[in-house]
């Protein structure tokens, strides 16, 4: 057998059962804000700080997140700032996660964070290609799900969801083509008041 | 005479594009390969072909419609995904699930990862030329598609595992089934493992191919199989429980080498695994409900709709304008067949999802396909393709 099985016992004897706690992260990295909630640590710090705010936990030896998950963009648009990055990050040593946020507007990028984390590449260029958000000294920022020559940021609020071109094959110029779209019936978003629920009211 | 440029020959090295339609690439992979003879010096992955706008489509969904959007994603790892997403959901609103759902849930998606180890083997065997296991598997996927269909009525597309609980319960005698298929289950993987394990043809091929240390597994943000194929002991079935895993005992398979051959090893193990909790499981069920009691969040039964006006109002607003979660986010992940499955999800405490990220472990490993195919052969690009077991769904969106 050239694997090896592990059963419940011996596998937490591979991880330090103390999680970390998050009391002195204050002291060593400028955060703006911090909190748990459900059990999930998350910190906003502000985009200058955000490449030293990674590097020291990654680094740290109280920290060790040396797994990035993933990173996402979220649209905030009535805020502030207009565009959050959320990265998320995974220590193995510590089995423990904590979500980095950093805010920025349209105008303001983010320092790339590959020299850290290399997988951040495809989702940074994710994040470029759905919000438009530029991020500093990415060596290769092309945009990776959209379709080849698209325009748009399409995950941000002010994007419509049925987009503005469609696409098709003409049989007379024997090629795919490119049209503004055309709906015989405008698509339609219901929204509700939800009065039922007292929850928020 | 020979002048001095005549000695000078520039090489270029051969690009050639594999796929987008292209059997082996697992879907509409597109790669465009740097070659040197048949040595791969570049792979560059070009996805998005099958992007479908799915988070941009969620967001205009209530909670409940956004629901099957999750089985569509990797459409062979399917209960998995809503399960993920379910949890999620739960976790913003405080949602209590009772026990027998959790029981359910945990039965469905070790079916599930039995379900996709199935196809990922099969496949991966049949891209590197082994034909008869890929038609094994997929006799044995029918009969767990047949668990999907009994209690759901579709057969991969089955949004049986809801917010609050599972939507109906199960039949009466599936588990008798299920365990049925369960002692029969491992006598088909040995037949499986006799006919792959030992193969010469498939260790020249696998062994010490696309080879990833335990660093860079970590750099490359790897999870599940490719984690543990690197020789990390990494679940989060086991590290961060959920449901009722953490009542169950079961081994987790690791590997050491860190190549295609371990994680094929590793892919076999855990099936086996998956039995075990399976069974446990199928010991663990008691009688009670299926899903929550709190009526905001999950219909009433048909018994409670005939019997209480209440109940058909509440029914009534349940299936028309959805329900509302309170304000909060949540980064919810579970052990998919694939790897770690994430939703990022965002309340702003209307009846939609503010925002719902979904982290697909085929996208974090698909960029490592650079990395792990530079100075093989173009043949081993599909063995590497095959063993990170992609689905276009879920990385395209």
């Amino acid at each position: 057998m050239i694997i090896k099985l592990i059963n419940k016992k011996s596998f937490k004897a591979n991880t330090y059962r103390t999680k970390t706690t998050f009391i002195g992260v204050k002291d060593i990295v400028p955060v703006m804000s911090y909190s748990i909630v459900n059990n999930e640590q998350s910190i906003t710090v502000s985009h200058k700080n955000l490449l030293f705010t990674l590097n020291v936990l990654k680094k740290h030896v109280n920290y060790k997140y040396s797994l990035l998950t993933c990173i996402s963009g979220v649209d905030l648009m009535q805020d502030k700032y207009r565009f959050g990055v959320v990265y998320e990050l995974l220590s193995l040593t510590y089995e423990s996660r904590v979500r980095v946020k950093t805010l920025i507007n349209e105008v303001t990028f983010v320092e790339s964070c590959i020299p850290l984390y290399r997988n951040a590449n495809w989702w940074e260029r994710e994040v470029w290609d759905f919000f438009g958000i530029y991020f500093q000294n990415h060596p290769d920022l092309r945009r990776i799900l959209t379709d080849y020559g698209f325009e748009g940021y399409p995950l941000r609020k002010d994007f419509p969801l049925s987009g503005y071109v469609e696409v098709r094959y003409d049989h007379l110029k024997k090629r795919v083509v490119v049209d503004p779209i055309e709906f015989t019936q405008e698509f339609r978003m219901f929204q509700y008041e939800t009065p039922w629920l007292s929850q928020n009211a | 005479m020979l002048k001095k440029k005549d000695l000078h020959k520039n090489l270029k090295n051969f690009t050639i594009n594999f796929g987008p339609q292209h059997p082996a690439a697992h879907g509409v992979l597109r790669l465009i390969l740097e070659l040197d003879g048949e040595v791969v010096k570049r792979a560059d992955a070009h996805i998005g072909l099958l992007h479908r706008g799915t988070e941009k489509l969620i967001e205009c969904k209530n909670y409940l419609q956004a629901l099957p959007y999750f089985d569509r994603l990797d459409y062979v790892s399917m209960m998995a995904q809503e399960h993920t997403y379910s949890l999620a959901v739960e976790k913003i609103g405080n949602i209590k699930v009772p026990e027998r759902a959790q029981v359910i849930r945990v039965i469905f998606a070790e079916i599930t990862r039995i379900l996709n180890h199935l196809l990922a083997v099969g496949c991966h065997a049949m891209d590197v030329g082994a034909m008869t296991p890929f038609l094994w598997a997929f006799e044995e996927r029918e009969k767990l598609m047949e668990f999907y269909e009994r209690v759901s009525g579709a057969r991969m597309h089955a949004a049986y595992i809801r917010p609050g609980g599972v939507s109906c319960d199960i039949p009466l005698g599936f588990l008798d089934d299920v365990h049925l298929f369960a002692s029969q289950f491992n006598y088909r993987l040995d037949e499986m493992e006799e006919m792959l394990t030992g193969s010469r043809i498939w260790k020249e091929r696998l062994v010490d191919i696309g080879v990833v240390s335990s660093e860079k597994a970590i750099e490359w943000g790897f999870s599940g199989v490719m984690l543990r194929g690197s020789g990390i002991a990494w679940d989060i079935r086991k590290n961060e429980p959920y449901e009722v895993y953490d009542k169950i005992s079961f081994s987790v398979p690791v590997g050491n080498s860190g190549d295609c051959y371990d994680r094929y090893l590793v892919r076999v193990e855990e099936m086996r695994q998956s039995l075990i909790i399976i069974n446990e499981a199928i010991n663990m069920i008691k009688p009670g409900i299926i899903k929550t009691d709190d009526y905001k969040y999950s219909p009433p039964s048909r018994i409670e709709m005939k019997n209480s006006m209440e109940a058909v109002i509440h029914h009534f607003k349940y299936y028309t304008e959805g329900f509302s979660l309170p304000y909060g986010e949540t980064y919810t992940c579970t052990e998919a067949p694939k790897g770690e499955f994430g939703v990022y999800l965002i309340s702003n405490g209307t009846d939609k999802p503010y925002r719902c990220k979904i982290k697909a472990p085929g996208f974090g490993h698909l960029q490592a396909l650079d990395d792990m195919s530079r100075g093989h052969m173009i043949a081993d690009v599909v063995t590497i393709i095959g063993t990170q077991d992609i689905v276009f769904g879920e990385i395209d969106r």
